[in-house]
């Protein structure tokens, strides 16, 4: 069987609800750019419609467990959803430890739940690439929601967190008035911002911050038009505030559905796409020409920028062999 | 016994190729620590580790492993309760189809037990006291003689 045979027998099989079939098809995308492009080419003629959701924000602020909330309430409403969750690689052993799936295990066995847990790597790109990839995957097998959980840290989660149709930013008690939390970047980015973990005494405090810093239009800056952010109070734990956040979600589906955002932001992640494997095609062949090469010096005499620019011709000839 | 050299050895093998694996608590038992141990001494050398955290049936582990497409399945029982569970278990991946991730265990088990797990189709059971680096070793090992049989 060709490789293009072996890929379109896997997706047929993802496609009528095999499980196994759609695990191994992930981690394809996860390993081999190469065969990720044929699953794309097979694909990529209709979409699903599907609602991608982004969560972001520090370690420990309840994404995890929020998200089992979402599940459960999308769930009842008789919805598919897929849970794609990102964990940082060490960059020391380049080893990683997943354990977002812990706060997520009831929905282990649920028919029209599927969540996969996604390392960042140490490549370049990479990571991004296959996010986005795994999402135009499971639009097009049919999950209603995507929900994408992320730290929020570096390019690798902003680039995931900009194809999302909706941003929803959490956030914890105690941190209100750190200015820091707001410098995080990821406070300009969301589309809701999620007050969890209410149940602690601090929460009242910094809810008034917070909801100062959204008058003060603090919160949610960038390219809002049209959107006036949202500040929600949840509970995790306790299971409070998670009707009112998965209505406020809603809401802000029907906004980006009514205007042309929707599109826009397919549009988005087709062409982030193309730029991401781009990326890691460019620079993975970077490094190892850099390595193999004896002529990527910098003598006295030599102008940086030029041999820079050699070197990205001598990686273009490189690719354009290949 | 792994000596510095023979560690580092390890590693440099376990890099570069991705090794992902699920660290499960199967059953009600809330010892947690060899399997949170376990786990990350396996990312420390360089795996993708996925952990289930505790209390996990059968159904849950096998649809883990499925869903999360790993490499090698090890299970953690402190309860006693280590036949039934792994029978369940091991019974319910072949009903998948799935013959090709191995499964092994570590806790309170029994040495009298281990043949009788052995039967059932667990691959290498570690007792309390195992040594973090034949535990990291044997994984590879393992991952590679089934990717060595063509998976
Ligand atoms: C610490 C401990 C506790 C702590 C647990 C804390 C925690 N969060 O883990 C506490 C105090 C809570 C506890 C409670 C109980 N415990 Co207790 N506990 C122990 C004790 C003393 C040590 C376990 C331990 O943490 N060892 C350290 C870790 C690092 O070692 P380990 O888990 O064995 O892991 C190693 C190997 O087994 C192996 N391994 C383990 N998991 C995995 C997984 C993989 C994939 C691999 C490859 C290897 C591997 O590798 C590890 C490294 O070498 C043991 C006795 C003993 N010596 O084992 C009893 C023991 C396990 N407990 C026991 C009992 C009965 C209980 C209780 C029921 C007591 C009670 N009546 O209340 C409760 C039940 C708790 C529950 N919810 O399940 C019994 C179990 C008997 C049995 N198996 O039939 C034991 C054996 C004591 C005894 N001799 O009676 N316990
Ligand atoms: N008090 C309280 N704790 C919570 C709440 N939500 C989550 N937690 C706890 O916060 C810790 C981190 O949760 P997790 O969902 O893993 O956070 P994540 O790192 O953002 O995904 C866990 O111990 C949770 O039990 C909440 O609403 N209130
Ligand atoms: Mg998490």
């Amino acid at each position: 069987m060709s490789e293009r045979d072996s890929i379109k027998e896997v997706l047929g099989k993802a496609t009528k609800g095999d499980k196994a079939a759609l695990g191994r098809l992930l981690t394809i995308i996860e390993t081999s750019p190469k065969k990720a492009s044929m699953v794309v080419s097979e694909i990529l003629h209709e979409e699903g419609g599907a609602h991608v959701i982004g969560i972001t924000g520090i370690p420990g602020s309840g994404k995890s467990t929020l998200i089992s909330r979402l599940i459960s309430h999308y769930k009842d409403k008789g919805l598919k959803i897929a849970v794609i969750a990102i964990d940082p690689t060490s960059p020391l052993s380049q080893g990683a430890l997943l354990g977002d799936r812990i706060r997520m295990q009831e929905h282990a066995t649920s028919p029209n739940v599927f969540i996969r847990s996604v390392p960042t790597r140490g490549v370049k790109g990479g990571l991004s690439f296959s996010g986005v990839t795994m999402i135009e995957v499971f639009d097009k097998l049919g999950y209603d929601k995507i929900i994408v959980e992320s730290i929020g840290v570096g390019q690798t989660d902003i680039d995931i967190m900009n194809v999302a149709h909706t941003i929803v930013v959490v956030t914890t008690p105690g941190l209100g008035d750190d200015i820091q939390a707001l410098k995080a970047g990821i406070m300009e980015i969301g589309d809701i911002y999620v007050l969890n973990k209410s149940d602690k005494p601090e929460a009242n405090k910094t809810y008034a911050y917070l909801d100062f810093a959204l008058d003060l239009g603090e919160l949610g800056g960038v390219d809002k038009r049209g959107w006036q952010p949202r500040l929600l109070k949840t509970s995790a734990i306790m299971g409070e505030g998670i009707r009112e956040l998965a209505d406020t979600i809603e809401e802000h589906l029907d906004y980006i559905r009514s205007s042309n955002k929707y599109t826009e932001k397919i549009q988005t992640r087709r062409m982030l796409m193309v730029k991401l494997l781009a990326e890691k095609i460019f620079l993975e062949k970077l490094e190892e020409t850099a390595e193999n090469s004896g002529e990527v010096r910098l003598e006295k005499d030599n102008n940086l920028y030029q041999a820079s620019i050699n070197l990205i011709k001598k990686v273009s000839r490189e690719l354009e062999r290949e | 016994m792994g000596g510095a050299a023979d560690i580092l050895e390890l590693i440099k093998e376990i890099r570069g190729r991705r090794i992902k694996v699920l660290v499960a608590k199967l059953g009600l038992d809330g010892h947690d620590r060899g399997a949170k141990v376990v786990a990350r001494a396996l990312k420390d050398a360089g795996m993708e580790v996925i952990y289930t955290g505790i209390r996990q049936s059968p159904e849950q582990v096998v649809e883990t492993a499925i869903q999360e497409d790993v490499d090698i399945i090890g299970v953690s029982i402190l309860s006693g309760a280590h036949i039934p569970l792994m029978e369940r278990l091991i019974s319910l991946l072949r009903e998948k189809g799935i013959d090709d991730i191995p499964v092994f265990l570590g806790g309170t088990i029994p040495l009298p037990d281990i043949p009788k797990l052995e039967e059932i189709g667990v691959d290498k059971v570690f007792l309390p006291g195992t040594p973090l680096y034949d535990i990291i070793k044997y994984t590879v090992e393992a991952v590679k003689k089934k990717r060595s049989r063509g998976n």
